[in-house]
């Protein structure tokens, strides 16, 4: 019998005190310890099935890591994530692995599952700190792909194409690459340095970055194929904010949540004497129930607002957030405004928002997407005073890119349309993955495509070259 | 990259700089803009492309120097570079079938109009301008414009230079006098495009006006430079930043230009203490 840890519960993380953790942007948890990682590993059972691995979109040998992890071999643990990451330290922070691995971990029919993204975490932390070797460059197969947004699909991609001898330049639009892991999710979440730092490794196997390139703009995709790239990735992501078109949205103080993110966040409006303006508020709400809403909201809190109210239209149970963040944001003192919808943003003399009508919502039988429908109360409509209001109900793909190439597909949501699973749009050898294809979801569904791109990309280019 | 080739002030706070930005050259239009940021910890901050060359693969832009982003632009010199330029962004100023227009230009704003009348001229439209400048020193492009405007008035605040008045009295005037323009282009201040707007709409002249709100990405992923235009909403970055005058909510895009009032004055400070004791 191995030496196994049979406790129900999952090996707790160290997290920063609320009442300390919302006065500052560093990581609100702080990751386990050695001993506390060999610990935790001890409570997988290594099954031979590996339910684990087939919810992992991007098939990662879970339980053979974790078996490395709990014979402290640390460095052999990283190389089965890296076998299949470019992002262990980002999946490890920011998966919502309780719907994915986690959930189907046979440790959950008694007790807690195995702590599978914490490990993910300590791994990569640990080999960030104790091994500064970069990942080899493979040597050139002489075939140039080009990859467009350095997001989480497109790093993926890219490094993958690396390791199998690909010559790859990834174009950014913003001045820096990550995509959403830099512009959207907050310091505290996913710090940067973390985020730099596995850019660095994905450039160390060879890949290229330009930033400061907006393909449809800059340069169209016609044009990179006359460069002589012989394959497109497009991981541009989902950018563009929805508003609600309602009465007030134009007033001062109004943000989508990505502009409020991205101006904290890229833009380091949080650093004392930054050369970013943001508002400086004291009562903030944001609307949405998702991840991006929990963020905004965490992050209004930490720029100094005094209250700050998420309002979503649906109930507790259908809050789209992770529990985690759910749970981090309510010990921050974020208030949840449940059942409710703004009707109007109220401003005052001045053109500056001054608070928020909502009415009250209930639940009736479920719509096109499953989730019980929320109608509104008759008669129930009251007001919120605030000063600021961030609208995070979702993005959809921005058009820019579409608009510029002709041919190039897209669904009534925006979204480009794709032939198959390997993410091949309507034009012959550009494919596309990530938020781009799906619509805003997660950096490890980003990630999956991204892979499954790659592969596609190098049978295409194998073929077409004679090779297989 | 983005290396400064050549830098001279138009008057005491309004700089010219071309850029190295092949790229950007290949593609621009007039109309169009970029984004960029001086230094590492710089803003991001649009600017109307005032000129480009494609085949010396460079682009032009006029800036004043007002708040603390442009403080720190015009820190840096010719042999210095821009730490971020992207672009061409936005849609192209829509010219053709243009026979005759008026192009108003307010301030710093001929910078980005003088671009828009060269290119009506080379199409061969006939072009009037108007240009208006609170007081002499401050007047730019003079030469440039009356080499290619058929008719040219230019007006000053103080009439130090020029007329006295408005450019809405000169282009009323204009228009008084039987010239029937296909369209008026106005690009300046907001005040400025706002009673521009109101006195063509007076007479019924189709007007475009050159948008600068404020922004972040410029490729539409903010939302912070939306604007409503004809009752609904726009992003200036991607559906503009050229709008019809006419359809333009401009009290609301004044009073959101105002947002970060308060800030920029703090910023720009600061900017200039910390450019002083650099300097010495």
């Amino acid at each position: 019998m191995p030496d196994r840890n049979m406790s129900p519960l999952q090996t707790p993380m160290p997290a920063q005190d609320p009442v300390v953790r919302v006065t500052n942007f560093q990581e609100v948890t702080l990751g386990y310890t050695r001993e506390m990682a060999i610990d935790e590993a001890k409570r997988c059972l290594n099954c031979k099935h590996k339910p684990c691995v087939a919810q992992c979109p991007v098939m990662i040998d879970i339980p053979a890591f974790i078996q490395r992890v709990a014979q402290d071999d640390m460095e052999g643990a990283y190389e089965v994530l890296s076998a299949s990451t470019a992002l262990p330290a980002v999946c490890g922070r920011v998966c919502p692995q309780e719907v994915q691995c986690e959930k189907a971990c046979v440790r959950k029919l008694k007790g807690e599952s195995v702590g599978i993204g914490r490990l993910e975490r300590f791994v990569a932390d640990w080999h960030r700190e104790h091994n500064q070797t970069k990942p080899a460059k493979v040597e050139t197969n002489g075939h140039r792909v080009a990859v467009i947004g350095a997001g989480p699909a497109g790093l993926t991609c890219a490094g993958d194409l690396a390791k199998l001898g690909y010559e790859v330049t990834v174009f950014e639009a913003l001045h820096m690459p990550g995509g959403v892991m830099v512009y959207g999710i907050p310091e505290f979440r996913l710090p940067k340095t973390i985020v730099a730092h596995e850019i660095e490794n994905v450039k160390a196997m060879g890949v290229k970055i330009e930033t400061n390139v907006v393909i449809g703009k800059t340069l169209t995709i016609d044009e990179l194929f006359e460069q002589g790239y012989a394959s497109v990735f497009i991981g541009s992501g989902a950018g563009l904010p929805n508003f609600m078109h309602i009465p007030g949205e134009s007033l001062k103080g109004v943000y989508s949540a990505n502009e409020y993110l991205t101006r904290i966040n890229l833009m380091k409006a949080y650093e004392h004497n930054s050369r970013t303006p943001i508002q400086k508020s004291n009562a903030v709400a944001v609307v949405g129930g998702g991840n991006v809403a929990m963020d905004a909201a965490r992050c209004a809190r930490r720029m100094g607002a005094k209250t700050v109210y998420i309002v979503y239209r649906r109930g507790r149970d259908e809050l789209p957030a992770r529990l985690e963040e759910i749970e981090h944001a309510a010990e921050e003192g974020i208030q949840l405004k449940l059942l409710t919808n703004p009707v109007e943003v109220l401003g005052d003399e001045r053109g500056w928002v001054r608070g928020l009508k909502c009415i009250e919502m209930e639940l009736k039988e479920p719509d096109t997407s499953g989730r019980r429908r929320p109608v509104p109360k008759p008669d129930s409509e009251f007001e919120l005073t605030i000063d600021t209001l961030i609208m995070a109900i979702g993005t959809s793909p921005n058009p820019l890119l579409s608009r510029a190439t002709d041919g190039l597909e897209t669904n009534r949501f925006g979204c480009l349309v794709t032939r198959n699973e390997d993410g091949l749009t309507s034009c012959n050898h550009v494919y596309a993955g990530g938020d781009v294809v799906i619509g805003a979801a997660t950096v490890i569904l980003a990630m999956g495509a991204g892979k499954r791109a790659a592969a596609a990309i190098h049978k295409d280019i194998s073929q077409q070259s004679g090779a297989v | 990259m983005f290396k400064i080739l050549q830098k001279r002030m138009l008057n005491p706070t309004v700089a010219q700089i071309t850029i190295a930005a092949p790229l950007i050259a290949r593609k621009a239009e007039a109309g169009q803009f970029i984004i960029l940021r001086a230094m590492e910890n710089s803003e991001r901050m649009p600017l109307t492309i005032a000129g480009y060359d494609r085949e010396a693969g460079t682009i032009m832009l006029i800036f004043q120097i007002v708040g603390a982003g442009t403080t720190e632009l015009s820190s840096l010199n010719e042999g210095d570079s821009l730490q971020d330029c992207v672009g061409p962004l936005g849609q192209a100023t829509h010219l053709d079938g243009l026979h005759k227009v008026c192009v108003v230009g307010g301030g710093v704003g001929c910078a980005i109009a003088l671009p828009v009348a060269k290119k009506l001229h080379d199409l061969g439209a006939e072009v009037h301008g108007v240009i208006g400048f609170r007081s002499k020193d401050l007047v730019i492009l003079e030469e440039e414009f009356s080499g290619i405007c058929q008719e040219l008035r230019l007006m000053t605040d103080d009439g130090t230079h020029g007329e006295k008045g408005l450019v809405t009295t000169a282009l009323e005037e204009l228009i008084n006098s039987g010239n029937h323009y296909d369209a008026v282009i106005a690009i300046g201040p907001l005040v400025m495009m706002k009673f521009v707007s109101l006195l063509t709409k007076k007479y019924g002249v189709k007007t475009i006006v050159s948008m600068n709100p404020i922004m972040v990405d410029g490729t539409g992923m903010c939302g912070g430079c939306r604007l409503t235009v004809g009752g609904e909403t726009k992003f200036a970055c991607v559906d503009g930043p050229d709008f019809d005058g006419h359809l333009v909510d401009f009290d609301e895009a004044i009073s959101r230009s105002r947002m970060y009032d308060e800030f920029e004055f703090r910023a720009r400070d600061e900017a200039c203490r910390l450019l002083r004791t650099e300097g010495q």
